[in-house]
C-alpha cells in the first residue's frame, strides 16, 4: 500500500528566512531513503514538508510541489489533516501521550479520529505492536501508562502508534538519536521489516546507520550559516558511500569538511 | 572555640575552619535570650519589638561569629541562610496566629445548630441563630460564578496559547492583565449600574456575575501557564497522526494539563469566596433563608461576618457568630483546596511502570 513521492522545486521558509531552496527528488515506494548532512542544512525541514507538518511552525510556508502518487500535497483544496493520515511521522524524541495507557497510545490515531469499530481496535493494536516488535514486551501491561517504558520501547511505541493508522509513507526524524545502541539496533531491524509495507524516509546524523538501513541516500548541505540548505545529490546508498559524484559528499562522508 | 585552636587543626588546603553543627541553634537561642533581656531592660512593652531585636541580633550575630571563625565567604552564606529563616518566621507567625485566633474564638458557637439554622427573627444582639442562609448563599453564588467564569477563562487561555497570533491576542492578554487589577468594589459597581438601568432589586445571581468578572483573569492566567507547559512534541505527535487541531487540543493538550488547570480554578474559587464588597452591593444580605439565587436578597459568609460585626452594637453573641462564620469560610476554602490537590494528583500524567 506504499506510495511514491515526487518532489519538484520545493522551497520552504520560516517567516522571511529561506530554510531550503529548490529541492527536487523522487522517492520510490517500498524503499528506505536516508537524508544525511550537517546540522541546520534543512533535512528535518524538508522531511516535515512531506506531510505538511512544516506549516504547523508559526511562520512556516512552502513553495513548490510534492506529488504523492501524482496528487499534489500542496494543491488547492488539499486538507493537511488528510495528508497526515497518509504520511505518518516518528519524531526525534519518543513522545507517547502521558495521559494514555500503552493500548490507548497505539489506538490514539484511530480513537482521536473517531473512525473505528470497537471490536477491531484490539486487533489493530496487537497488529501494530507486533509490527513494531514491541508486543512481547508489553502484552501483559497494555493498561499501564506508556511513559513508564524505557526510551527505546517508547520510540517503538511511537512507531506502533504511527503505523496503526495505516499510512502509505512513514517519515522518521532522527528516530534513534536519543537511544542506546541496542535499542537503535532494534529500530533499524524494524525499519528493514517495515519497508515491505511502507515507503520510509529517515533523517539521520549517523552515517553508518544510513549505510545500514537505506536503499538510497540524499546528501544535504548549506553554503554557509544563515544560507538556505540545498540537496547536493541523491543516489543509491552504495554509490554515495563508495563513489559519490560530488566532491562535497565525499568530504562529508569521510570527515573532511569545513 | 578560638580561631587559633581551629586554625591549628588544619591539615589540608581544602579544609577550612568551620563552626560546629550546633552553632546555628546556639546563635538562635542566644539572640532570643539577648533580645528578651534588652527588651526587659529598656522597658519595651511590645513583644513584636522583642522579636525584631532578637531577629536582628541573630542575623548580625551569625555574620560576626562566622566571619571571625570561617572567613567572609562562609559568613555571607550563613547570613543568606539566616535571612531566609527570619523571613520564614515573619511570614508564618501572623498566619499561625490568625488561624489560632479564628479557631479558638470560632469553635465557641460552631456546631450543627449553627450550620443548619439561620438568623431569622433572632436579633443580632441575642445568642442563637446561625449561618445557614449565608452558607447556602455563598455556595450558590460562588458555584454560579464558577460555572460562568471558569469555562470562559479556560477557553480564553486555550485561544491565547493555541490559536492567538498578532494584535488580537496581545490586546486580550493586555486586558486580562488589566482585569486582574480590578478592585472588587468596581466589579460590583459595574453590575450595579446595569441593575439600576433595568430597575432591579438585589439578588444572588447579580453577585455571581460580579464574582465571575473577578474570577476570569485569575483562571486565564493560571490556565495559560499550564497549557504552555504541555510539550509541543505532544501536539505535533497528535497532528502527525492526522488528528485535527481542535481534537488535539481537546483530547491531548487539555487532558495532559487538567491537573494544573483544576488547581488554578480552585485557587480562583478560593479568591472569590472571600469577596465582600460586590456581595454587599448586589446581594444585599438577608437573615432569612432564600434558596433562589435569581430572585430576592440572599446572604453570604463574608457578608454575614461583616454584618454580625457591624450591627451587633457590642453584643458578644454576635461577635461569636462572626468568628464562627469566619472559621466556616476558612474551612470551606481549605476543603476546596484539598479537593483540588486531590484531583490534581489523581489526574496528573502517570509515570509508574
Amino acid at each position: 500500500m506504499s506510495k511514491r513521492i515526487d518532489v519538484s522545486g520545493l522551497t520552504a521558509y520560516y517567516g522571511s528566512h529561506k530554510a531550503i531552496d529548490d529541492i527536487s527528488m523522487n522517492i520510490e515506494p517500498r524503499t528506505v531513503t536516508a537524508f544525511i548532512g550537517p546540522s541546520g542544512c534543512g533535512k528535518s525541514t524538508f522531511l516535515r514538508t512531506l506531510n505538511r507538518m512544516h506549516e504547523v511552525t508559526p511562520g512556516g510556508r512552502v513553495e513548490g510541489k510534492v506529488l504523492l502518487d501524482d496528487e499534489n500535497l500542496y494543491g488547492a483544496g488539499i486538507d493537511p489533516v488528510s495528508v497526515r493520515r497518509e504520511v505518518g511521522m516518528v519524531f526525534q524524541r519518543p513522545n507517547p501521550f502521558p495521559t494514555m495507557s500503552i493500548f490507548d497510545n497505539v489506538a490514539a490515531g484511530l480513537k482521536l479520529n473517531g473512525n473505528f469499530k470497537k471490536s477491531e481496535l484490539g486487533d489493530v493494536v496487537e497488529k501494530s505492536l507486533k509490527g513494531a516488535n514491541l508486543w512481547n514486551e508489553v502484552k501483559d501491561r497494555l493498561n499501564k501508562p506508556g511513559s513508564g517504558l524505557s526510551g527505546g520501547q517508547q520510540q517503538r511505541l511511537c512507531i506502533a502508534r504511527a503505523i496503526a493508522v495505516e499510512p502509505k509513507v512513514l517519515l522518521m526524524d532522527e528516530p534513534c538519536s536519543a537511544l542506546d545502541p541496542i535499542s537503535t539496533l532494534a529500530i533499524e531491524d524494524l525499519i528493514g521489516e517495515l519497508k515491505e509495507r511502507f515507503t520510509i524516509v529517515i533523517v539521520t546524523h549517523n552515517m553508518q546507520q544510513a549505510a545500514r538501513v537505506s536503499d538510497r541516500t540524499a546528501f544535504f548541505n548549506l553554503a554557509a550559516v544563515g544560507q538556505p540548505g540545498k540537496l547536493i545529490e541523491i543516489d543509491d546508498t552504495e554509490r554515495i558511500f563508495s563513489n559519490p559524484s560530488v566532491q562535497a559528499t565525499e568530504d562529508y562522508i569521510s570527515g573532511r569538511f569545513g | 572555640m578560638s580561631t587559633a585552636a581551629v586554625a591549628g587543626k588544619r591539615t589540608s588546603t581544602l579544609q577550612g575552619a568551620s563552626l560546629p553543627k550546633w552553632s546555628p541553634y546556639a546563635i538562635v537561642g542566644g539572640s532570643i535570650v539577648l533580645g528578651v533581656a534588652i527588651g526587659l531592660a529598656a522597658g519595651l512593652d511590645s513583644k513584636v519589638q522583642w522579636g525584631l531585636i532578637a531577629g536582628l541580633l541573630y542575623v548580625f550575630g551569625t555574620y560576626g561569629i562566622a566571619a571571625r571563625v570561617e572567613g567572609s565567604r562562609q559568613a555571607k552564606d550563613r547570613v543568606a541562610t539566616s535571612l531566609v529563616w527570619v523571613a520564614f518566621v515573619i511570614a508564618v507567625v501572623p498566619l499561625v496566629s490568625l488561624i489560632w485566633v479564628t479557631i479558638s474564638r470560632g469553635v465557641k458557637v460552631l456546631d450543627v445548630y449553627f450550620l443548619t439554622h439561620s438568623m431569622g427573627v433572632v436579633a443580632d444582639s441575642q445568642p442563637g441563630g446561625g449561618a445557614y442562609a449565608a452558607i447556602i448563599g455563598s455556595l450558590e453564588q460562588v458555584g454560579l460564578a464558577t460555572l460562568i467564569g471558569a469555562p470562559i477563562g479556560i477557553l480564553t487561555a486555550v485561544y491565547l496559547v493555541e490559536y492567538g497570533r498578532g494584535r488580537l491576542a496581545k490586546s486580550v492578554t493586555f486586558f486580562v492583565d488589566v482585569m486582574t487589577g480590578i478592585p472588587s468594589i468596581v466589579a460590583g459597581l459595574f453590575i450595579l449600574s446595569i441593575m439600576l438601568i433595568f430597575n432591579m432589586e438585589p439578588f444572588g445571581f447579580a453577585g455571581s456575575l460580579a464574582l465571575a468578572i473577578l474570577m476570569m483573569p485569575v483562571v486565564v492566567r493560571s490556565t495559560e501557564e499550564m497549557l504552555k507547559l504541555v510539550p509541543n512534541e505532544l501536539r505535533e505527535a497528535s497532528l502527525a497522526l492526522g488528528v485535527p487541531k481542535w481534537r488535539t487540543i481537546l483530547k491531548v493538550v487539555l487532558p495532559t494539563s487538567i491537573g494544573g488547570i483544576t488547581t488554578g480554578v480552585m485557587l480562583a474559587v478560593a479568591r472569590i469566596a472571600g469577596e465582600t464588597a460586590p456581595v454587599l452591593l448586589l446581594v444585599f444580605g438577608n437573615p432569612f433563608i432564600n434558596n433562589n439565587p435569581f430572585e430576592g436578597a440572599q446572604s453570604s459568609l463574608p457578608l454575614f461576618i461583616y454584618q454580625q460585626y457591624a450591627n451587633s452594637a457590642g453584643a458578644n453573641a454576635a461577635y461569636d457568630r462572626a468568628w464562627a462564620a469566619s472559621l466556616t469560610l476558612i474551612a470551606f476554602v481549605m476543603i476546596l483546596n484539598l479537593v483540588a490537590r486531590g484531583i490534581a494528583r489523581w489526574k496528573a500524567p502517570k509515570t509508574g511502570r
